[in-house]
């Protein structure tokens, strides 16, 4: 097996929970303010899933005081300490850049249900 | 333990640290290297050894390779370098160097092969800068004045097109990150000259070590 593949095992994350774009999740990050640690949650659309393996990254889109605000957060990252899905969406897309020129209702993602 | 080690570059990746964050990290394959030889100031003047890395086919070695090695009573190796000893030491031809010579979060310095680029023009080989590409300027990505008049002839060491890269270069100071004994491979923090599967020699760094 290839070196590379041995060594990203290791710091691979077993306890992320199934997501894709479009589902809504809770990410709670772990924040360090002098040596006090706390959690902070970071709600949003998932906007996209981009790289594989170890480098994999996903983008969380939310709005906040009515401004866009975007989060990327390395999937496998020891700070975040755990994601929560709140809501699964109906998307066609992989990566919805589309969501970032609406606002409103125009910005809302149908439900998926599993029925 | 000895000053360096021929390992072979793997590729890179990265890895968390505890802090959390992502670290870019090159993989090299360290050794196993062999001592093939013992340089000693009575015989050679200077004190060194010689370390054999690498496998390749019995065939491809000539004569005098081979008895070479069979001289240390070793199968012949693909390369051979040689290495300074640190005051102290000592060594025995068919001692086996791995990539536990180093530690974590001790300093390195990396010899490598650049990867070539074949022919190239100034602004890849040399950093110039390019001329505008409109406003009617037919001069894009050319030379420029090569000298002034007077002397009437281009001085040598003039910066022009030509073979770049594959060629030995050194990176200093680099961070061993990880290493790991088992599997005989280094993890060095950032990137290393050359390609995958290329050839590397790492040495403990000559620059004063960093603050940690």
């Amino acid at each position: 097996m290839n070196i590379i593949d041995v060594i990203s095992k290791e710091h691979l994350r077993s306890d992320i929970p199934e997501f894709a774009p479009g589902d809504v999740v809770k990410v709670y990050v772990k924040v360090k303010e002098g040596n006090r640690e706390r959690l902070q949650v970071f709600e949003g659309v998932v906007l996209r899933r981009s790289n594989g393996g170890l480098n994999e990254t996903f983008t969380v889109r939310k709005i906040s005081g009515g401004i866009g605000v975007e989060r990327t957060f390395p999937i496998h990252s020891p700070m975040i300490d755990r994601i929560e899905r709140v809501r699964q969406g109906k998307v066609r897309r992989a990566k919805l850049y589309y969501l970032r020129g609406l606002s409103g209702k125009a910005a809302r993602i149908e439900e998926r249900r599993e029925d | 333990m000895a000053s360096g080690i021929l390992g072979k570059k793997i590729g890179m990746t990265q890895i968390f640290s505890p802090e959390g964050r992502a670290i870019p990290v090159t993989v090299v394959e360290a050794g196993p290297c062999t001592v093939v030889q013992v340089k000693t100031p009575e015989v050679d003047g200077y004190e060194a050894i010689q370390l054999g890395f690498g496998e390749k086919r019995e065939r491809l070695f000539n004569k005098p390779l081979k008895g070479h090695f069979a001289k240390a009573g070793l199968k012949p190796m693909k390369y051979l370098q040689e290495f300074p000893v640190e005051a102290g030491e000592q060594y025995e031809v068919g001692q086996v160097l791995k990539a536990d010579i180093f530690k974590e979060g001790e300093y390195v310095d990396v010899v490598g092969t650049s990867k070539g680029k074949g022919f190239a023009g100034v602004i890849k080989r040399h950093n110039f800068n390019r001329a505008a590409m409109t406003h009617g300027s037919m001069y894009h990505r050319r030379t420029g004045s090569l000298n002034a008049t007077d002397p009437a002839r281009v001085f040598k060491g003039r910066r022009l097109p030509g073979r770049m890269g594959n060629e030995r270069v050194t990176v200093q100071g680099l961070e061993v990150i990880k290493v790991d004994p088992e599997r005989n491979v280094l993890l060095i923090k950032g990137s290393i000259p050359g390609n995958r599967g290329g050839l590397v020699r790492i040495t403990k760094t000559v620059k004063r070590a960093k603050q940690k």
